[in-house]
């Protein structure tokens, strides 16, 4: 099964983080990928976002499209990154994100078309 | 077993409970429940008696093993309940079957093929659930459930009572999977509406094929914290069986018996875990005093005030010798522990007077200080103020109003402890208080009482 890992933060954690704190951050990424190949599964795909000053929305409703600056939703905790994760069941993607820093983590199947 | 010819088990004889009191027929308490007029009396009771025997014994092992098999909870249940319809036709005309079990797996598998075939015609593809290699071939392999089916049982219990379900999903899935009991069944035992019940089972049916969820039992290391998960469905379950009603409903008594039954297999499909085997000695002792809940006209019955000679002496003595198996330990299984030690020492008093409200009392603090419970503050307060005086027992209950305000229980108690404290006008004040939260009419008629017996 696909599974995408959205990451959740406020913003201004990573912001504060001296340089000791966001190698801290890259390891635990580090120790993540680590362990996804340990168990046999697979990173399919996985990126860190530009912050949500860099976020533009679009929605389209027949011909009329409308562009906004910001994100899709103002909310405390934006998306900050994700991976995709070829593993066997949510069980394993569940323990693997344990390894992850301190985000709120939203896990979602991909659908098979 | 059960007196007062209450049904003991959970799944058809409930059915037909819920049948003989009106609600619409499901197709298991239809087949169960309704004799097949061509054959005499005799041989179609005794058919119901084979397809209700082999709903209790088969509908989980064959269910698990139809998900094993075909990762679709949705239509291995359908499939399963269309099979047990064709038993209760077919067996009194062709004999029930040497292996009913076995029977059932083929007529399972068959109607559930059936539907993925029309499925197939219209090119839907619905999510499939995750099931390892293994475990599928197995399932598809297996032709008798008698052999097998430990696993897929556990596993299936699992599933229902997964983390990533919501806890009101996993009591229904529980109910309709593990206990096999039907919808409006179910609706009535969790006081919601049928309709509400049948949407709340069917998103939670497509979640566990739709999100990832395996069907498997948990690795080793997660062992504990998932059967935690478990027992508190199963706790849930049997708490269900105790919701006072305006009638005995002996559908409820029939509840707590399968929560029981259930916490039984699970200890038998994972011997000696504390949690476990705490939570089994809880109920049995809680259930023990069923028959003595109720007067006659269906009043409640509290504790002192019940006939002792109605309890069940044999599953108090199993509830203790079950107890005295599971060693003092922590988090859940150790909150189930000390609250089976408080239901011991009420079970075990010969009389009200005798209880010994000293050792009551402390195990409360104990699991107060485990659990930081307001609930569990209030049962407290009761027991000091029975071994301490009612001034005792009213000091305990400072500031449960902020943590508990919808509780009727807390002015209830306190109107009991002023009254018993000789100050009946503050008691009156509270009776009143607690009748304006209560919502349930056996307790409403009981408070009403307390507040008439007060006097103005």
């Amino acid at each position: 099964m696909r599974f995408l890992v959205l990451l959740y933060e406020d913003e201004r954690a990573w912001a504060g983080l001296d340089a000791d704190g966001r190698a801290e951050v890259f390891r635990q990424h580090d120790a993540f990928s680590a362990a996804v190949a340990a168990h046999g599964c697979t990173i399919a795909g996985g990126e860190g976002l530009a912050s949500v000053d860099a976020a533009t929305t679009i929605r389209r409703h027949g011909d009329d499209v409308t562009v906004t600056d910001g994100p899709f939703a103002e909310t405390a905790e934006q998306l900050g990154g994700f991976y995709l994760v070829d593993a066997p069941d949510l069980d394993v993607v569940s323990e693997l994100v344990r390894l992850l820093p301190e985000y709120t983590i939203e896990i979602r199947p991909t659908i098979e078309v | 077993m059960t007196s007062g010819g209450a049904p003991v088990t959970g799944g058809p004889r409930a059915g037909r409970a819920a049948s003989a009191a009106g609600s619409r027929p499901t197709p298991h308490a239809a087949g169960a429940g309704t004799p097949v007029p061509v054959t005499p009396d005799a041989v179609a009771d005794d058919v119901a008696d084979a397809v209700e025997r082999a709903w209790r014994e088969h509908w989980s092992p064959v269910l698990g093993l139809l998900i094993g098999q075909f990762g679709r909870p949705d239509l291995a249940e359908d499939g399963l309940a269309d099979a047990f319809v064709a038993a209760a036709r077919r067996w009194p005309e062709d004999g029930v079957p040497s292996s009913p079990g076995a029977w059932l797996l083929t007529a399972g598998r068959r109607r559930v093929l059936d539907r993925l075939r029309a499925e197939a015609v219209h090119r839907r593809k619905e999510p499939l659930m995750v099931v390892d290699e293994r475990t599928r071939a197995l399932a598809a392999e297996t032709t008798d459930p008698g052999a097998h089916v430990s696993d897929d049982r556990l596993r299936l219990v699992f599933a229902c009572c997964h983390p990533a379900l919501a806890p009101e999903a996993r009591i229904a899935l529980t109910l309709r999977f593990v206990a096999g009991l039907a919808t409006p069944e179910i609706a009535r035992l969790l006081l919601v509406q049928e309709s509400t019940m049948a949407a709340r089972l069917t998103r939670a049916k497509k979640r566990l094929a739709a999100s990832g969820i395996p069907f498997a039992t948990p690795p080793p290391e997660r062992l504990d914290e998932r059967l935690d998960v478990v027992a508190t469905v199963l706790y849930l379950v049997f708490t269900a069986a105790y919701h006072p009603t305006d009638e005995p409903d002996p559908l409820r008594t029939a509840l707590g018996d399968e929560a029981i039954r259930l916490v039984r297999v699970l200890d038998a499909l994972l011997p000696g875990r504390p949690v476990v085997r705490a939570l089994l000695a809880l109920l049995l002792l809680q259930h023990s005093r069923r028959d003595a809940r109720l007067d006659d006209a269906g009043a409640l019955v509290l504790l002192p005030d019940q006939d002792r000679g109605r309890w069940h002496a044999d599953e108090i003595a199993e509830g203790v010798a079950v107890l005295r198996s599971v060693l003092p330990g922590a988090g859940q299984a150790e909150e189930y522990r000390l609250q089976a030690l408080v239901a011991a020492e009420h079970a075990t008093a010969p009389t009200p007077d005798a209880t010994r409200w000293d050792v009551v009392a402390d195990l409360y603090a104990e699991l107060e200080a485990l659990t930081g419970s307001p609930v569990v503050r209030l049962a407290r307060a009761v027991a000091v103020a029975e071994a301490a005086g009612p001034e005792a027992g009213l000091a305990l209950l400072d500031g449960l109003d902020a943590a508990l305000p919808t509780h009727h229980r807390v002015p209830s108690v306190r109107g009991e402890l002023l009254a018993r404290a000789g100050r009946p006008a503050e008691a009156a004040a509270s009776f009143r208080a607690a009748l304006a939260l209560v919502h349930n009419p056996v307790e409403r008629r009981h408070l009403e009482g307390r507040l008439a017996a007060t006097g103005p």
